[in-house]
């Protein structure tokens, strides 16, 4: 665990203690049982985010894409009958493409990725829209999968199943990030293309394949989230949801220029936002400040980093002038 | 130890400056004067700190300790801005120019001049700069924009861009290091006008060549400390070395051991799309090093690439071991055993922001992992094998290539490609900036690739070099082969002949 990483739980768990002091139905096991299952949800995408902002990209489109693929799940299952393990294969395959196509367009064309995902923000939202007719889509009454809904809304010994999902793709990240040649790669892409490039990189390919987990990843949060809400309305479902992950990441310790940041810290940047969320509700906050506490806290956080990072580098050269100057003072 | 002699009120002194990092002392008590119109020659090896002490003086780092002395003010510190209204510019050894903007707008960041009501006078601009890249000898026009020049052009940039500031003290560090002898020529010329102008100059180099010819006094860094210095009637070639290093260095070129032997890869016809106007035919053989000399421009780099995968090849066929062989990525031609140890390290050549260990690791990660994840001990035993086989100097290698000096930053470079297994390996400027010491460690490490059977091709602008290491040299002008020199040919006088054209 890096420092910043663990700086940031210090902060998680003081936040935690503050708002458990205020009010202790914090620690109520269905307040964390509920946190947790946001953490889930919104965690699954925002790694996914967090490979597109190490290559020094963003995807802005995850948000609609929840909308679009959600609709897609619930229509596929719910209105056509397609047995719900080749409707998540569907799925997720509609996701690789939409991530596909985001990679090669900034690679292959050279397109900026703030443009190409705000234009994938704009269409996926509205095919999906236009698709339903503005209309919620639904389950049919009465219909139920007890193994879909099982693994998608279900607990474990209380845990929420989407947590669990969590830490599973975390872990799974985690290995891919920072221990496999794929995530050097990355690193170095991020850090410096050219460089890499010159060194062998196939850096188009490592940069769609960050697009691409992405959107595998946004695609599997976008099932969980249609489970979760049983219905999906197209025109505010995963609104703004592309920010959430993009702030989990920066919390986390992501530099929007790329080649920074771990899996660890943007799990734990989720953790953070949807604890800001649940005190905003626990101290009885007016609901309509959601956002600025939550923007708030990030520019307090990012600059309380960089502040904190500056001090200890004027640390660090203050004792070794020290040691130099015993070393002087000493008879040689 | 101090240098302080001669004559006169100094217009310059920098005085116990130490300055610290964690884990380096980069300088420590280093007084150094300078006097008017004199030409301050400051060497050392890579790491010796006269990068750092140079930008102490240009405001760029805070020192330590220890005081600056310019004129009758003193500081503790100096800013950039408080440097540049001293009287002080600097030619970087990292170049730093915006990519984005024209020439002109480089040279007069911060300075624009602006018209009456205060928008940038552009016209203005590229009018005062006309004059100035003439001076230095540069063929590139104010309105051209600097991501089109080649790195040798963006130096020029840098020379003429401190030219045009209205300077006491002009500080060069490394100018030359990627510029040919025709320019090294004009600026030698540019330096004498500045002396009689009563301008100082601190001139920093690892060509030696260049020091003898313009300096007036030499001062010597190591580790950080004041060596010595040399009076204008001492300097020649071997007292350098030895102020540099402490002791004299033996025999700089190794003579071949094996003849050459066949073709490793062979241009029929190569036209590449920066140079379309012309082919290239060339045999490279194995076991020998090939120079490939010309000036600035001549499109050297840019053959090498285009072999490389970066930058098509139109037209004419390459064949390698016998086979037609066309890389059209850099992992293509890595894994056909062509390597390419870029010239600029800093864009190309590394992570500047990754450590030591990870950069050398980044072109073969394969081989120090199992089943996609990369053994950190596999990679660092790798890391530290170079770094004691190329004297990189770094305690810890897992500390960020951005925090080495600029030599052994290059020495990280070449590095990553000689821990695998080449079959040919083009070197593109493989000593700029390194010291004379890792010189020779460098020219033994190509000259024992060649020996092992390796094709070697060194690109050099650096004419000792290119006549003491190569064993056949051809000159490029213009994209096009203008000519190819055996050993018995070799001389500055062949080699310029043939790239500059006419006699
Ligand atoms: N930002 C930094 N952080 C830590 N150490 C540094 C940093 N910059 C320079 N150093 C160290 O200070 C020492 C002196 O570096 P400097 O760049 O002055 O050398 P130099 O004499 O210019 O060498 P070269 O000939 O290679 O350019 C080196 O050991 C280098 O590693
Ligand atoms: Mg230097």
């Amino acid at each position: 665990m890096q420092k910043k990483d663990m700086w940031l739980a210090v902060l998680i768990l003081v936040v935690g203690a503050i708002v458990y002091m205020r009010n202790p139905l914090f620690i109520s096991p269905i307040n964390l049982g509920n946190t947790a299952n946001l953490i889930g949800l919104f965690g699954l995408f925002a790694i996914g985010q967090a490979f597109v902002i190490m290559t020094g990209g963003i995807d802005l489109s995850v948000g609609s894409m929840i909308a679009l693929l959600g609709v897609l799940f619930v229509e596929l299952v719910g209105r056509f009958g397609v047995p719900w393990p080749l409707a998540i294969l569907i799925t997720v395959m509609a996701g690789t493409v939409m991530g596909l196509a985001h990679g090669l367009l900034v690679t292959k064309l050279k397109m900026q990725p703030f443009v190409v995902t705000l234009c994938g923000l704009l269409i996926y939202r509205g095919v999906a829209r236009g698709y339903t007719g503005e209309a919620t889509a639904g389950f049919p009454f009465g219909a139920s999968f007890p193994e879909l809904e099982w693994l998608t809304v279900g607990r474990s010994f209380g845990v929420p199943h989407s947590f669990i999902a969590l830490i599973i793709v975390g872990i799974i990240t985690w290995f891919v990030l920072h221990r496999s040649v794929f995530g050097r790669h990355l690193y170095a892409v991020g850090k410096n293309e050219d460089a890499a490039r010159y060194s062998g990189v196939r850096t188009g390919l490592v940069i769609t394949s960050a697009y691409v987990i992405c959107a595998v990843l946004t695609s599997i949060a976008a099932i969980y989230f249609a489970m979760f809400t049983k219905s999906v309305q197209p025109s505010s479902h995963g609104n703004f949801y592309e920010l959430y992950a993009i702030a989990a990441a920066v919390l986390g310790g992501f530099s929007l220029r790329g080649g920074e940041g771990s899996i660890i810290g943007v799990i734990l940047g989720a953790v953070l936002i949807q604890q800001l969320q649940n005190l905003v509700n626990l101290l009885g906050i007016p609901s309509s400040l959601n956002f600025a506490v939550m923007g708030g806290v990030i520019l307090a956080g990012v600059l309380a980093d960089q502040q904190f990072n500056r001090y200890r580098e004027r640390q660090r050269a203050a004792r070794a002038l020290d040691a130099l100057n015993r070393e002087a003072a000493a008879p040689s | 130890m101090t240098a302080t002699t001669g004559t006169g009120q100094p217009l310059l002194a920098l005085e116990n400056i130490s300055k610290v990092y964690p884990g380096v002392i980069a300088l420590s008590d280093v007084t150094l004067r300078v006097h008017h119109g004199e030409v301050l020659a400051l060497i050392g090896e890579n790491g010796a700190g006269k990068s750092t002490l140079m930008k102490v003086l240009g405001g760029v780092i805070e020192p330590s300790s220890g005081t600056i002395t310019i004129g009758d003010r003193h500081y503790d510190r100096l800013s950039v801005l408080e440097s540049q209204a001293a009287g002080i510019a600097f030619v970087h050894q990292e170049l730093n120019v915006f990519d984005n903007l024209d020439v002109a707008g480089n040279m007069f960041m911060g300075r624009e001049i602006r018209t009456r009501l205060g928008f940038m006078d552009i016209e203005a601009m590229r009018k005062a700069a006309r004059p100035l890249l003439r001076r230095v000898g540069a063929s590139f026009k104010p309105e051209t924009l600097v991501a089109n020049l080649s790195l040798a052009e963006r130096q020029l940039l840098e020379i003429a861009k401190a030219l045009s500031i209205d300077a006491r003290v002009v500080i060069m560090d490394e100018p030359t290091s990627s510029l040919t002898l025709s320019e090294t020529q004009t600026l030698m010329k540019v330096i004498a006008d500045l002396k009689s102008d009563g301008i100082a100059v601190i001139y920093i180099s690892h060509r030696l060549g260049e020091v003898e010819q313009c300096a007036d006094r030499v001062v010597g860094l190591r580790d950080g400390h004041v060596a010595g210095e040399l009076a204008k009637h001492e300097i020649n070639h071997d007292a350098m070395i030895r102020l540099m290093i402490g002791r004299d260095l033996k025999a700089l070129y190794t003579p071949p051991s094996v003849a050459s032997g066949g073709t490793v890869l062979s241009l029929k016809g190569i036209k590449n799309a920066v140079n379309p106007q012309s082919r290239v035919n060339l045999d490279i053989r194995a076991g020998e090093i090939l120079g490939v000399a010309g000036l600035v421009g001549a499109g050297r780099t840019e053959l090498a690439e285009a072999i490389f995968g970066i930058g098509d090849i139109l037209e004419g066929e390459l064949t390698l071991a016998g086979k037609t062989f066309r890389a059209r990525t850099p992992r293509e031609a890595i894994d056909a055993g062509i390597y390419l140890v870029p010239e600029d390290r800093k864009r190309t050549g590394l992570v500047l922001e990754s450590s030591i260990c990870e950069n050398i690791s980044l072109a073969d990660l394969g081989t120090v992992s199992r089943y996609g994840l990369v053994s950190q001990k596999a990679q660092l035993r790798r890391a530290l094998a170079q770094r004691d086989r190329l004297g990189i100097k770094a305690n810890d290698v897992m500390r960020n290539a951005a925090e080495l000096s600029g030599g052994n930053q290059q020495k990280v470079v070449l590095g990553k490609w000689l821990s695998m297994n080449p079959k040919l390996i083009f070197f593109d400027e493989p000593t700029r900036g390194i010291d004379v010491g890792a010189k020779s460690e460098i020219y033994k490490l190509m000259r024992g690739l060649a020996d092992a059977g390796v094709g070697v091709v060194m690109i050099s602008s650096d004419m000792e070099e290119v006549i003491g290491v190569s064993d056949r040299i051809v000159v490029l002008r213009e994209g096009r082969l203008s000519g190819e020199l055996q050993r018995a040919q070799f001389s500055e006088h062949n080699v310029l002949k043939l790239a500059v054209g006419g006699n």
